[in-house]
C-alpha cells in the first residue's frame, strides 16, 4: 500500500457560507454574481507520503484533530482526496463504525447479508462465513428476531462478527474496540490480532494506547494533518506522549486557549506533586475577577490518565459549589475517591456559566508514587486489569 | 489480486460499470430490504398495493369519465384509467424513490463506500414487484372487461423498463442535487402531481383540444401512457415516431441522470 502526497482540504465558511437551498444560491448569486463566495481552506490533511508494507499492522495515532479519521476515510473511499494518489494492492474493507448499515427491522440473518454486502464480500463470502460470524458473535438463538429486539450488546457484537470476517486484503479499523463487555473485547483483540499474523494489512486508528501496543507491529503520528513520525509504536507513542505535554506548555498561555475568556483561570496547583494511591487528591484553583460578568461560576476538574482517558469528573455544580464572578476565588477540590494507579496524571480545568468561559487542558499534573494501597501484596496482575483502584474488602457472610 | 488506484476524481466521471457490476449483491441486498420491510411492517401489506390503483381508477372514471363526461378511446373507463395508474406509478414511485434515497441514506454514505448510485438504484426493486402485483391485477380485469390486447401485449416489458428508466433517470439527478439543496425535496412532489395531471393518465389525448395536442405531443409519459394502453388494451397502434422516441428520450434521460449524480457524487460524504 504506497500513498504519495495526499492532501484533503476542506473549505469552511467564514459565515456558515455555504448555501443549502437552491433559492440561497440563486439569490447569492444574483447580489454577486462574480464573487466565488469568500471561505477558508482548511487542510485536514497535507503533504502525506508513506508505504505500508503487505501484511503489517500500522497504527495511525495523533491528538483529535490530526486527520486520523480523515486519513482513514480517504484510504477506504468514503470521501475522495483533493491531491494526491494511493495505490492499493487488494481490496480494502473497512470498521470504521460497526452496525452501518443494519437496519432494525430485518432480522439478524437479513443483515448479516445485507451488511455483508455492503462492507464488499460477494455471497458466496458470506455464506462460507455465515456460521463462523454467528459462531463468534454469540447471538446464534435470536437469528430470525428483528434487531431492534436485540440488547445493545447483542447488536454490537453482530455487527462487530460480520465485519471481523471480512476477507478483504486491507482492513481499516476505527475504534471498534471499545465496544462489548470484557470478554468480547478480549475476544475481538485476539480476531484483529489473527487478521494481521493472517499476512494482512491492517490500519488501526486508536486513541487506546494499550490497543495499538497489543496489535500494531508499526506506527504513523500524525500531527495536524502532517506526518509526524513513521516506524515502530514505541516511538509513535513516545511522541504521541510527549505531545501532552507540549500541550500543556501551550495552554500556560490563557489567550491559546479555548473559551469565551470572559473569566479565566490564573493558576492550578495540586496538593503535592507525589502521592500515595489511597491519598486524598487536592487541587487548588485559582480563579481570575471579572467585575463585568453578572452572576456566578462554577468550575469543572477532570483527572485523565497518561493515555488521556478521563477518569472522573468534579463538577462543582453537583455539590453546590457556584462563585461570585466579581472577586477573585481561590478554590480548593478535595478528591477522596477512587484510588488511582501509580502513574502520570493530568488535570482538565473548566471555568463555566451558561458557556464555557475557560477551557484548560493538561493546567497541571502529578504523579502517584508506585506503591500499593492494599494491605496486602500480590502479582502486578492483581492491579493490572482496571483504570483506577476501589476501596474495597471481602468477607464471608 | 486487485490493485486500486486512488486520485482526486476529475472534472467528468462516468459511472464505473464494473465497480458497479461487482457490488451488485448490495443492490440485490438493498432491494431485498425494501420489498421485505414494506410486506413484513404493514399488516396488510399486498392490499395496499392493489388497493391505491384501484381506488385512483374509480375515482378517475368517476370524476372524468361520469361527472366531465370524456371518452376513453371506446374502452370502460375504469379499466382505461387502471392502465394509465398502473404506467404512472411505476414511472413516479422509482422517481421519488431513488429521489430521497441519497438524504435517507446518510449514516452509511458517510461511513462506508460502496458504489453511491446503487442506493437510489435499488429502490427500482420494489417498485417492480407492485407492478407486478398491481399487473396481476390488470389482467383479471381484462379477463372481466372481455379485453384481448392481442400480441402488443409481449411489448409491454419493455416499456416498463422504458418507463422506468425514464423515472430512474430523473430521480437519479433529483438524489443527487437534494444531498446539497434540501429543496429539491418539497418541490419534487408537487411537480410530480403537476405532471400527472398534465399527462393523459386519466383521460385520453383525443378529448384533448386540438390546439394543445402538440403541447401534450412533446410529453414523453403520454407517449409511454399510449404504448401501454396500446399494449394492454388493444387501442389503435400509436404514431411510430412515438416508438422511437419512447427508447431514445429513456435512454438519453437515464445517461444524464447517470453523469448528474457522479458529477455530485465525489462530495457527498462531504457535503451530506
Amino acid at each position: 500500500m504506497r500513498v504519495a502526497g495526499l492532501g484533503k482540504t476542506y473549505r469552511i465558511g467564514l459565515s456558515g457560507d455555504r448555501p443549502t437551498t437552491a433559492v440561497e444560491a440563486a439569490l447569492r448569486w444574483a447580489r454577486n454574481p462574480v464573487r466565488r463566495g469568500s471561505h477558508e481552506l482548511f487542510d485536514a490533511l497535507d503533504d502525506l507520503t508513506f508505504d505500508i508494507p503487505w501484511g503489517e499492522a500500522t497504527g495511525i495515532i495523533g491528538r483529535n484533530g490530526a486527520g486520523k479519521s480523515t486519513l482513514l476515510k480517504v484510504l477506504t473511499r468514503i470521501t475522495a482526496p483533493t491531491r494526491g494518489r494511493i495505490e492499493l494492492n487488494g481490496r480494502i474493507g473497512s470498521l470504521l463504525e460497526v452496525g452501518t448499515g443494519f437496519h432494525p427491522e430485518l432480522t439478524g440473518r437479513e443483515n448479516i447479508y445485507l451488511n455483508g454486502a455492503l462492507l464488499g464480500m460477494t455471497r458466496g463470502e458470506i455464506r462460507r462465513h455465515f456460521d463462523e460470524i454467528v459462531d463468534f458473535s454469540g447471538v446464534a438463538q435470536f437469528l430470525d428476531t428483528p434487531v431492534k429486539r436485540y440488547s445493545s450488546g447483542m447488536y454490537v457484537r453482530l455487527a462487530f462478527s460480520v465485519a471481523a470476517h471480512l476477507e478483504t486484503e486491507i482492513l481499516a479499523i476505527d475504534e471498534v474496540l471499545a465496544v462489548g463487555d470484557a470478554e468480547f473485547q478480549a475476544k475481538s483483540l485476539a480476531k484483529m490480532r489473527d487478521v494481521a499474523k493472517d499476512g494482512r494489512t491492517v490500519l488501526f486508528v486508536s486513541h487506546q494506547v494499550q490497543t495499538v501496543t497489543a496489535l500494531c507491529t508499526s506506527a504513523i503520528y500524525l500531527d495536524k494533518g502532517r506526518l509526524a513520525y513513521e516506524g515502530d509504536v514505541a516511538g509513535a507513542l513516545d511522541l504521541y506522549r510527549r505531545s501532552f505535554e507540549k500541550f500543556a506548555l501551550e495552554q500556560r498561555d490563557a489567550g491559546t486557549r479555548p473559551g469565551s475568556g470572559e473569566l479565566r483561570a490564573i493558576d492550578v496547583e495540586i496538593g503535592e506533586d507525589q502521592l500515595e494511591p489511597d491519598g486524598e487528591k487536592t487541587i487548588l484553583v485559582r480563579v481570575g475577577a471579572n467585575p463585568k460578568l453578572i452572576g456566578s461560576y462554577f468550575v469543572s476538574c477532570h483527572i485523565n490518565d497518561v493515555n488521556g482517558s478521563v477518569l472522573v469528573q468534579c463538577d462543582s455544580r453537583v455539590v453546590g459549589g457556584w462563585y461570585d464572578a466579581a472577586t477573585e476565588h481561590t478554590i480548593r477540590l478535595t478528591v477522596r475517591t477512587p484510588w488511582l494507579k501509580p502513574g502520570r496524571y493530568t488535570v482538565d480545568v473548566f471555568v463555566c456559566k451558561t458557556g464555557v468561559l475557560d477551557a484548560w487542558e493538561g493546567a497541571a499534573g502529578f504523579e502517584v508514587l508506585p506503591h500499593n494501597p492494599y494491605p496486602e501484596l500480590a502479582g502486578d496482575e492483581a492491579l493490572t486489569k482496571g483504570l483506577v483502584l476501589a476501596d474495597f474488602d471481602y468477607k464471608e457472610d | 489480486m486487485v490493485q486500486t488506484v486512488i486520485t482526486p476524481p476529475g472534472r467528468f466521471a462516468a459511472p464505473n460499470l464494473r465497480e458497479m457490476w461487482n457490488a451488485r449483491e448490495v443492490l440485490y441486498r438493498f432491494g431485498m430490504r425494501d420489498i421485505v420491510l414494506r410486506y413484513r411492517q404493514t399488516a396488510v401489506g399486498v392490499v395496499w398495493v392493489l388497493l391505491q390503483p384501484l381506488v385512483s381508477a374509480g375515482i378517475f372514471s368517476i370524476v372524468f369519465g361520469q361527472v366531465a363526461g370524456l371518452s376513453s378511446d371506446g374502452k370502460p373507463y375504469f379499466i382505461f384509467s387502471f392502465v394509465g395508474m398502473l404506467a404512472w406509478n411505476l414511472f413516479s414511485q422509482v422517481l421519488n424513490r431513488s429521489a430521497g434515497s441519497m438524504v435517507g441514506s446518510q449514516a452509511l454514505i458517510s461511513k462506508v463506500y460502496f458504489p453511491r448510485i446503487l442506493v437510489p438504484l435499488s429502490g427500482i426493486l420494489s417498485v417492480f414487484v407492485d407492478f407486478v402485483i398491481a399487473l396481476g391485477l390488470c389482467i383479471v380485469l381484462l379477463f372481466v372487461y372481455g379485453i384481448n390486447p392481442g400480441w402488443p401485449v409481449l411489448l409491454l416489458p419493455l416499456w416498463a423498463v422504458l418507463i422506468a428508466f425514464l423515472g430512474a433517470g430523473l430521480g437519479l439527478a433529483a438524489s443527487a442535487i437534494m444531498v446539497r439543496y434540501r429543496d429539491v425535496a418539497y418541490v419534487l412532489p408537487w411537480l410530480v402531481q403537476t405532471l400527472m395531471f398534465a399527462s393523459p393518465v386519466a383521460y385520453s389525448v383525443s378529448d384533448v383540444p386540438s390546439n394543445l395536442t402538440t403541447l401534450f405531443n412533446l410529453n414523453p409519459l403520454a407517449w409511454f401512457l399510449d404504448l401501454f394502453r396500446w399494449s394492454l388494451l388493444g387501442t389503435p397502434a400509436p404514431e411510430p415516431w412515438k416508438f422511437v422516441g419512447a427508447v431514445v428520450v429513456s435512454l438519453l434521460v437515464l445517461t444524464w441522470g447517470m453523469f448528474v449524480f457522479q458529477k455530485f457524487e465525489r462530495e457527498f460524504a462531504d457535503v451530506i
